[in-house]
């Protein structure tokens, strides 16, 4: 929608602005030669009427060359040649409209009078057709900051919403549950076991306390969160879990949303390891590179594994919460090759996570 | 054998952790009329050893490698009377108040696990194999609603076979069984034909006769064969029959 139709009052604005341009024509039209006040108005209103239609077109130029995409000497080139022949155009109707009204008796000779000026109203039709030009740029670029307020705004509603329900479903039930029998198996067969499990669940349940409150931690504080929650599940599957991290150091200091990768590594717990009767591996592979971090969670599976019950729940969160904190930024890619399960994700690595 | 281990109550454990096993043990030694016949940590080691050892009492955990605990519910038949024991499963929950002896939700005091020992002892006193329902339902009414089954689980002898649902292409009734046709083979399970089709996805399979089901991905046409029936063709060439009323759901379902 064009923005001065937008509403009545803005055409009405518009249109008196264009009032004072006349004005200003009129005066310049006296100024110099031997043309009337009551002439030049008769002549300057109706023409900047006319020329504030031809104006408004200019509006799509400048949507249609955008200063991002183009270079400033194209975008000049490409205003000043449409500003030129719209001048034209308007220094045209200029002088037909001298030359029709120079046709009654009240304006007799006027056409001959005007003529030394078509000089002066074409320069200022180019003038007014760059002004307009500047104006709707102007325009474009407000809108811009207030439509990227607008999504930041419902990007930063929406990821604290999946961070709630990520975080909801974060100490899962089955988690604690289980931890805790092991526990209680462990109080007899060998207490000294039995309270360091106790220790390393207090330690992970600890790191998770307060971490819906932050935007973002650093990659690093997430790391030590999984391998407190692998130190658990150690316990319970002993030489199942073989756990393997090739991290880039540059990697660990970049702003993450909290609970980004933890579930991943879960999944890859219950999904994966938790259904082979020997265990299996988890990969957890971490670059930085051209301001990206890509992360590469890999685990084996067995792709006969009974049927789960909740299943997809956590990736489909991790997904979300890629999108609504970066947008077309991040990439989410899920795969099964064999038995080698991976989800593969990248990340801006500068951006500061929004702060809430 | 000694007349004394003849009166003890054989038991199998069945949980892919051994910590949680442990626990098992543990309580179990407690009861000097408890002996344990085999520990398993994934569902094919236990209907192996259900069908080997043929234990009194199974103490079943649902999340496991290979089969979960349902599935292996469903092959064992319900000679042995089954104590399921899980972290936590709205579903199961559910069906196991319904249809199980008992369930232990972990972690579990010794008291906890002596009262459903209890429970167990009076099952097994009774003598008769339980009343309880096929073990089939308890299966399906611990499926979360609306979802249908990707696979079935067939044992022969000790041997267990899976069979994915793509892969099946009819299934056809046999007095208590249902015989499953995949791959050229044909598969018997102790289920009902009817309790079958309410497990498999209805826009894939068809009941189109008493005794049949089809893989309607593997129906290449379906011919008039005789007064007022058809039969089904199928992409190996087999003839599945077509009563009048499954010839009107496969039309209605064709026609689409």
């Amino acid at each position: 929608m064009h923005p001065i139709f937008i509403n009545l009052r803005r055409l009405a604005l518009y249109l008196v602005v264009w009032f004072f341009f006349g004005l200003l024509l009129a005066y310049l039209l006296t100024v110099s030669h031997d043309i009337s006040i009551r002439d030049a108005l008769v002549l300057a209103l109706p023409l900047c009427l006319f020329y504030a239609f031809i104006c408004l077109s200019s509006w799509y130029s400048c949507r249609g060359n955008s200063p991002e995409k183009y270079s400033l000497a194209r975008l000049l080139s490409t205003h000043i040649t449409t500003g030129f022949f719209a001048s034209i155009i308007w220094s045209f109707a200029a002088a037909g409209l001298a030359h029709g009204l120079s046709k009654t008796a009240a304006f007799h000779g006027l056409s001959d009078r005007f003529r030394p000026e078509i000089p002066l109203v074409f320069g200022t039709g180019l003038l007014l057709y760059l002004l307009s030009i500047a104006f709707y740029y102007i325009v474009i670029s407000v809108e811009a900051s207030r439509d990227a307020e607008a999504r930041v705004m419902k990007a930063s509603v929406l990821a604290r919403d999946a961070e709630l329900k990520a975080l909801k479903a974060q100490v899962n039930p089955h988690f604690l549950f289980n931890s805790l029998n092991s526990i209680s198996a462990l109080t007899s067969s060998d207490p000294a076991k039995a309270r360091e499990m106790c220790i390393l669940l207090g330690d992970f349940l600890r790191r998770t306390l307060g971490l819906g409150e932050k935007a973002a931690i650093p990659l690093e504080e997430e790391l030590s969160l999984i391998r407190a929650f692998l130190a658990v599940e150690k316990v319970r599957f002993g030489d199942r879990i073989q756990m393997e991290e090739n991290i880039d150091k540059e990697a660990l200091s970049v702003p993450v949303p909290p609970l980004l990768l933890q579930p991943l590594v879960e999944n890859a717990v219950v999904h994966g390891i938790a259904n082979l009767v020997e265990g299996g591996y988890i990969r957890l592979a971490i670059h930085s590179q051209n301001g990206t971090v890509s992360i590469n969670v890999e685990n084996s599976f067995d792709p006969d594994a009974p049927p789960k019950r909740r299943s997809g729940v956590g990736l489909v969160n991790v997904r979300q919460r890629l999108q609504t904190r970066y947008g077309n930024l991040a990439s989410f890619a899920v795969k099964a090759e064999g038995d080698c399960f991976r989800v593969a994700l990248t990340l801006p690595a500068k951006i500061e996570v929004q702060t809430a | 054998m000694t007349p004394e281990t003849k009166t003890k109550i054989r038991t199998v454990l069945v949980d892919d952790e051994q910590l949680a096993r442990q626990v098992l043990r543990e309580f179990i030694s407690a009861h000097a009329d408890l002996e344990i016949a085999a520990e398993c940590s994934n569902g094919f080691e236990a209907v192996k050893a259900v069908a080997e050892q043929k234990p009194d009492l199974l103490f079943l955990d649902v999340q496991m490698p290979k089969l979960d605990g349902f599935e292996v519910l469903e092959l064992i038949g319900n000679q042995t009377a089954v104590v399921f024991v899980t972290a936590y499963d709205n579903y199961a929950i559910k069906a196991f108040e319904v249809h199980a002896v008992d369930y232990l939700l972990k972690p579990f005091s010794a008291e906890r696990f002596n009262a459903a020992l209890t429970r167990a002892k009076q099952r097994l006193s009774g003598g008769a194999p339980q009343k309880s329902p096929a073990a089939a339902d308890l299966a399906a009414s611990a499926r979360p609603p609306a979802q249908y089954l990707d696979r079935v689980a067939v044992r022969e002898g000790s041997q267990v076979s899976i069979i994915p649902v793509s892969k099946l292409d009819y299934a056809e009734a046999q007095d208590d069984y249902v015989a499953l046709a995949s791959a050229g083979k044909k598969h018997l399970k102790q289920q009902t034909i009817s309790n079958l089709e309410a497990s498999l996805d209805p826009t894939r399979f068809l009941r189109v006769h008493r005794s049949y089901i089809v893989n309607l991905e593997r129906v290449s046409k379906v011919e008039p064969y005789g007064k007022d029936t058809h039969v089904a063709v199928l992409s190996s060439g087999v003839q599945i029959p077509v009563s009048r009323a499954g010839y009107a759901r496969l039309k209605s379902f064709l026609d689409r």
